[in-house]
This record gives structure tokens, C-alpha cells and sequence, in this order.
């Protein structure tokens, strides 16, 4: 082999995209190995998936729906790790912001677009406050914020499902809140779908109406913007070099005059911002209510992978969260086929998070240990 | 690097083949199930709506498949899989779904549904058949037993969360144990929770501390802790929705059934008869073995008392007792 052959090589097997792609294949491989062990046939298992995923535009439009709340998660766990926090408590600030948004579309009487913009940003601040909670704790008490975090989530989880037992808030009997006004939605053309003129119209599109079937909304375009917007504070603004400095080296950083517990609280009310606004997009476009919490849902601990499988990145955020809402729809479409358990996707979904983090954890390692010798 | 290209279009290429491929649509009726997050393996009515599913399987010779949901957001995207697959009939597993299985039907107007637990009344679209239970009664019968049999004067009941449709458990409990022993006393307290066992067990214990020797639950999951809790102190528990007995033989004194199995197996039977329940609510109860108490009742219940508990059974099918269902009715009762 030529050397230009041989560097390529160790490009690829070097960059951060390649060790991703390696991993999806990877969970792929041992993921169709278990479903074989398990007596499925894995290429029957996967073309079911593929199939779940790809056959009809609304499986498309759904694997985006369920991706959009994924991507917004992710982009605030990454947002953190970026400034060296680990935000556990995504989930939790996803709650409140989901909490603040369907109070505020419920409660609140304003003009259409007005009352998107006062409940999005009512959410981003109670789930910014959720989140800046445990950035003080840890600036100012040195509670780690592991801990702290999770410690949050479980709070969030208790508020929101005492909130539901509130009477002019909660349907009683029922579970869940009454829906939000129709002022408040992010649906496309959401409440003329279900009318009969809608229904006679959409009957002669068969396209259109396939994919308005599913809850079409505003979310994903949100997403993507709060992708870039993140890309672009962390690499092109005075305070994203701050807060990556701080997750470099935080004792460089005091030296250069940052200020660590400064950019520490800020970091988190930032990530805690973004999942407020996940669950704000999803009560907003896609449930029109909160319901009764018996378990954690996941979509901020779905972050975390997301966030990992992305490379803590905005743009790589947005194609992890895809992979997850796909194989998330698209996966569990594998039960009512063939009766196998969709645990054989969520093991997939394990395998791939371990091989990318496998060589990530090893470099976080090494990084801790430099700057535990240094200090 | 090769090896791997060559293996990854070899792939892919096999996806797109089968692709292509069509698959033919068969004849057989199907009905397929969407349970709640508590999953098919919950021990409690999502079980036993796949029992019943199970069953029309075997003697109607018809296709089943059920589909778990994982949380709130999956009811909807679930019941539309299972539309695109052409299943006769789509059944929705609880009242949570209530929502979604209106919306859903709403702009499937030509696919069938149906919803246990759940009524919307005039309201119900003409494709979805509501089946409810009156839960009161079999919670009547336990707590008749309960009265008769408490040697402390002192029983319990557990709930779930505090949802209208538990409270039918409550006080249809309540007033069995007030016609059998009108001075014992009911301890009550609810979870707030479904699937919290450890709670379960630990507000069972205090019970049981309190002099209760007999706890009723009406509570899902949260249940496995009550009757853990009558195994350890060596009490007795009443179980719910199936026959729980299998789970302390010699501690699950008897169990309120709902037979979510046989409305799910009743309402398959219709259809297949072609005459589909849509737009009704069907209601299941004493008359028609929708509800009823465990048949390993006799195994620790004294005979005496069972015959009492079928002369009820008869008054009740009469009309001649009226269960509670709510606090007001049973204030009056």
C-alpha cells in the first residue's frame, strides 16, 4: 500500500465520524446475533425496520416527530458536557418546561403567534431556572452536579404530577390536563385535519393526507435552529469560548481571568433552557396536555445518548437524535410484525452508545487524569 | 477497510431486495391490542386482555398481535402501525388511551376500535365500541367477606391513584364490609402510584400494625407489595383483576375479577358475528361474568360464607341491591 493509502486509513480510523459509523454498524451486527439467538430472523427483523421507517411518508414524518424532543435533549446535555458538566437532569428540565408550557396554553388568553412565543418562553425559563439550580449548587457549594441533577428530576417528576391534581388544571378522572387553546399549537393546519371539509378534501390527496396523520408540526424546524444557534454560540461568540475553556481546562481558564463559577451557572441555565424547550415543542405540537407521570419517559436520558453518539456537537445532535427516533418508531414495529421484543432494539441502541463511548470514556480518562496532575 | 465496504453494501443491498418484495394480505380476521406503559407482562388487566386475546385466538381461529407502549407519546403513533396493518379491530388497553383512540379514530373513520375502561358517552364515535365494568360489584362481594371474616374488626384497602374508577373499588369495599359487620372499621390510603411496590408494601405493614388483618387493593403493580407484606406477617390480602391467589396461596384470601378477558373475547365473538358494538358502550358486570370473585375463593373461605356471598350475588343480578360506586351513593347506602 502507497502511504497516502496508509494515512487515510489512519484518518478514518482515527476521526471521531468513523468510530460513530463503526459503532452503529457494530450495534447493527450484534444486535441481528442476539435477535438470531433469541430465534428471530434478524434480515426479516431489519426490513421490518426499514420498512417501519421508509415505506409511507407519515412513518418518515413520524420518525421526525419523535426524533425532534431527542435532538433538543441532546443539544443540552452536549451543551454542558461542553463546559466539562455532566447534565444528568435534562430529563428533569424537560419536565418543567413541558409543566410551564402547558399551564401557559391553558391558562394564557393571546393571539396566535404570541402565545407560542409566552409559553416557549416560559418553559425555556422555569426549565433555565431547573437547570441553573444545579450549575449554583456547584459553583457556589461544589455539590456535584450528578447529583444534584438527578436529585432535580425526581422533584420535577413530583411537581408536575401534583400540578395535575390541581383542579382548574387537571381533567379529573382522567389523568392527564385539559388540553391547551388552540392559539398555543404548532400544528400544521392541526384542528382543520379533523373537520369534515378537511377530512372530504384530504380524502382526494391521499399524500398529503397520509402524512398529516401524523401530528405534523413546527418542532423539527425549532430544532434545527436551536442546533445552529448552539453550534454558533459555542464556536463563534465570546462566551462559548469561555464556557469551552472551562471544560478544557477550568484552572487555565481562572488564570485567563474567566470566571469558572460564572460560566458554570450560565452553562447550565443555558442546557437547561434547550430541554425546557423540548418539552415545550412536544406539548405544544404534539400532546396539547401533560399526563400523569407513573416512570421517567426518557427523553432527557435519551439526550444523554444522543448527545454521545452526536460528539457533543449541534450538527451531530441532529443526525443522532434521527437515528434515535428512527430506530425508536421504527424498532418497535418489529412486536406487531413478527412478536419479537422491542428490547432487541433497546440492546441495539446499548451496543451502539458502548462502542462510541468506548473510546471517548478512555479519552475522557486520560483528560481527567492530566488535570487532576496539574492541579 | 475492504472487507468492511464490501460487507456493508452486501448489506444494504439485501435490504433494498427485500424491499421490493410484496407481501400478500391474508384472509383471516385480525384484532390486534395497544397496551399502556404498564407493558403485556403487568400481571394485572393488561395481561388479561392479551388472555383474552389469546383466546379468541385458539377458538375463533383469528390473527392477534399486541404492541406495548412505552410512554404517553406512543398510544397515538401505535394505534395508527397497527391501522396501517389492517387489523380488523385495534383495542386500546385503559382509560389513559381515551384520547388518542378518539383522535386516531376520528380521521380513520373506516377502521374499527375499541377502548376498555373508558365511555365517551353520547360522544362515541360510531367505529369505536366502549367497554366499561362496574368494578363496585365484585369489591362488594370481597368486602363482604372481608367483614365476615375479620376477627381484628379492623380491614384495609390500598388504591392506586386516586382516579373515579378506583374509587368504584373503594367503596364497593366499603359497603360489603359495612352489610357484613357494621362495626368494623376500613382503613384507606392510595399510593399515588401504579407500579410502586416498595409503597404498597410499606403502607400494608402499617395496616397491618394498626390492627387491620384483612387488606383489599385495587392498585396495579403496586399490589405485588401489598401481598408480599400479608406473606411476611403471615395476614391476609384480597387480590385484583385476575385471580391473584397464585402469587401467596395461602395468603390471597380470594380476588375481585374483572374479566377485561372475556369483554375483550365478547366483543372479538361480535365482531366476528358482524354485529360490531360501534358507537355503544357495553357494560360488563355480575350478569353477564364481566366481573366476580376469584374461583380459589373456596380454598380459605368457609363454605357458610360463600353461600351468603351467592344469595348477594343473586339480589344484586335482581336488582334488589344497588352497589355503591361513589361516596355519595354509598353515604346514602
Amino acid at each position: 500500500m502507497s502511504r497516502l493509502s496508509v494515512s487515510l486509513k489512519e484518518k478514518f480510523l482515527n476521526g471521531a465520524l468513523s468510530i460513530t459509523l463503526m459503532s452503529v454498524l457494530f450495534g447493527f451486527l450484534l444486535g441481528g446475533i442476539i435477535m438470531l439467538l433469541a430465534g428471530f430472523n434478524p434480515l426479516e427483523a431489519y426490513w421490518v425496520i426499514i420498512k417501519g421507517i421508509f415505506s409511507r411518508p407519515k412513518y418518515v414524518s413520524y420518525v421526525i416527530i419523535y426524533s425532534t424532543p431527542l435532538i433538543i435533549t441532546g443539544l443540552s446535555v452536549a451543551f454542558a458536557l461542553r463546559t466539562g458538566l455532566f447534565n444528568i437532569g435534562a430529563e428533569g428540565q424537560y419536565i418543567m418546561g413541558a409543566l410551564a408550557a402547558a399551564a401557559a396554553g391553558y391558562y394564557l388568553k393571546l393571539p396566535m403567534v404570541l402565545h407560542v412565543l409566552a409559553a416557549v418562553g416560559l418553559a425555556v425559563l422555569v426549565a433555565a431556572f431547573w437547570g441553573g439550580l444545579a450549575g449554583w449548587f456547584k459553583a457556589r457549594f461544589g455539590v456535584n452536579e450528578v447529583i444534584s441533577t438527578i436529585m432535580l428530576n425526581w422533584t420535577a417528576l413530583y411537581i408536575s404530577n401534583w400540578a395535575i391534581t390541581i383542579e382548574s388544571f387537571g381533567r379529573q378522572g382522567t389523568g392527564k390536563t385539559y388540553a391547551i387553546q388552540p392559539s398555543a399549537h404548532i400544528d400544521i393546519v392541526g384542528q382543520w385535519k379533523r373537520t369534515p371539509e378537511g377530512i372530504a378534501f384530504l380524502r382526494e390527496h391521499p399524500m398529503l393526507w397520509d402524512i398529516l396523520k401524523s401530528p405534523v408540526n413546527l418542532g423539527f424546524i425549532f430544532a434545527l435552529l436551536l442546533a445552529a444557534l448552539v453550534w454558533y454560540i459555542l464556536n463563534k461568540t465570546t462566551l462559548g469560548y469561555e464556557l469551552r475553556a472551562v471544560g478544557h481546562n477550568p484552572q487555565a481558564a481562572e488564570a485567563g481571568g474567566i470566571s469558572v463559577q460564572r460560566s458554570m451557572v450560565v452553562s447550565m441555565l443555558i442546557a437547561g433552557g434547550l430541554a425546557g424547550a423540548a418539552g415545550a415543542f412536544q406539548v405544544l405540537g404534539v400532546s396539547h396536555r401533560i399526563a400523569t407521570l407513573a416512570i421517567m419517559e426518557g427523553y432527557g436520558f435519551d439526550g444523554i445518548a444522543v448527545s454521545l453518539i452526536g460528539n457533543n456537537s449541534g450538527p451531530g445532535c441532529v443526525f443522532a437524535g434521527l437515528l434515535f427516533g428512527a430506530l425508536k418508531y421504527g424498532g418497535s414495529k418489529i412486536q406487531d410484525v413478527m412478536g419479537a421484543p422491542t428490547e432487541v432494539i433497546n440492546i441495539m441502541i446499548g451496543i451502539i452508545i458502548f462502542f462510541v463511548a468506548m473510546p471517548k470514556l478512555i479519552r475522557m480518562i486520560l483528560a481527567y487524569r492530566k488535570r487532576r496532575e496539574q492541579s | 477497510m475492504k472487507k468492511i465496504r464490501v460487507a456493508l453494501s452486501a448489506v444494504l443491498t439485501l435490504f433494498f431486495i427485500t424491499g421490493l418484495l410484496v407481501v400478500g394480505q391474508a384472509a383471516t380476521m385480525k384484532i390486534a391490542m395497544v397496551t399502556d406503559v404498564g407493558g403485556v407482562n403487568d400481571q394485572s388487566f393488561n395481561q388479561s386482555a392479551w388472555e383474552g386475546l389469546k383466546r379468541a385466538e385458539k377458538d375463533f381461529g383469528i390473527k392477534v398481535a399486541y404492541k406495548e407502549s412505552k410512554q404517553d407519546a406512543d398510544y397515538a403513533p401505535n394505534m395508527e402501525t397497527l391501522t396501517d396493518a389492517g387489523y380488523d379491530l385495534i383495542w386500546g388497553i385503559g382509560f389513559l388511551m381515551g384520547d388518542a383512540i378518539k383522535e386516531t379514530a376520528e380521521i380513520n373513520p373506516d377502521q374499527k376500535y375499541a377502548i376498555i375502561d373508558f365511555s365517551y358517552g353520547d360522544e362515541t364515535p360510531q367505529n369505536v365500541a366502549c367497554a366499561v365494568f362496574q368494578e363496585e360489584e365484585p369489591s362488594f362481594l370481597v368486602g363482604y367477606i372481608a367483614g365476615k371474616m375479620t376477627k381484628s374488626n379492623k380491614v384495609g384497602f390500598v388504591g392506586g391513584i386516586k382516579f373515579p374508577l378506583i374509587e368504584k373499588f373503594e367503596y364497593g369495599f366499603m359497603a360489603g364490609v359495612k352489610l357484613a359487620n357494621p362495626d368494623a372499621e376500613v382503613l384507606r390510603q392510595y399510593a399515588e402510584s401504579f407500579t410502586d411496590a416498595a409503597k404498597g408494601k410499606a403502607i400494608t405493614n402499617n395496616m397491618y400494625q394498626q390492627g387491620a388483618d384483612i387488606v383489599f387493593h385495587a392498585s396495579g403493580g403496586v399490589g405485588d407489595g401489598v401481598i408480599e407484606a400479608a406473606k411476611e406477617k403471615g395476614k391476609w390480602a384480597i387480590g385484583v383483576d385476575k385471580d391473584q391467589n397464585f402469587l401467596a396461596p395461602d395468603n390471597v384470601l380470594t380476588s375481585a375479577m374483572k374479566r377485561v378477558d372475556n369483554a375483550i373475547y365478547d366483543i372479538g365473538k361480535r365482531l366476528i358475528a358482524g354485529e360490531f358494538a360501534g358507537g355503544e358502550t357495553v357494560v360488563y358486570n355480575l350478569k353477564n361474568d364481566g366481573v366476580g370473585i376469584a374461583p380459589t375463593s373456596d380454598k380459605h373461605v368457609p363454605a357458610k360464607i360463600l353461600i351468603e356471598v351467592d344469595d348477594l350475588v343473586a339480589k344484586i343480578k335482581a336488582g334488589e341491591i344497588v352497589v355503591p360506586a361513589t361516596k355519595e351513593a354509598f353515604d346514602k347506602f
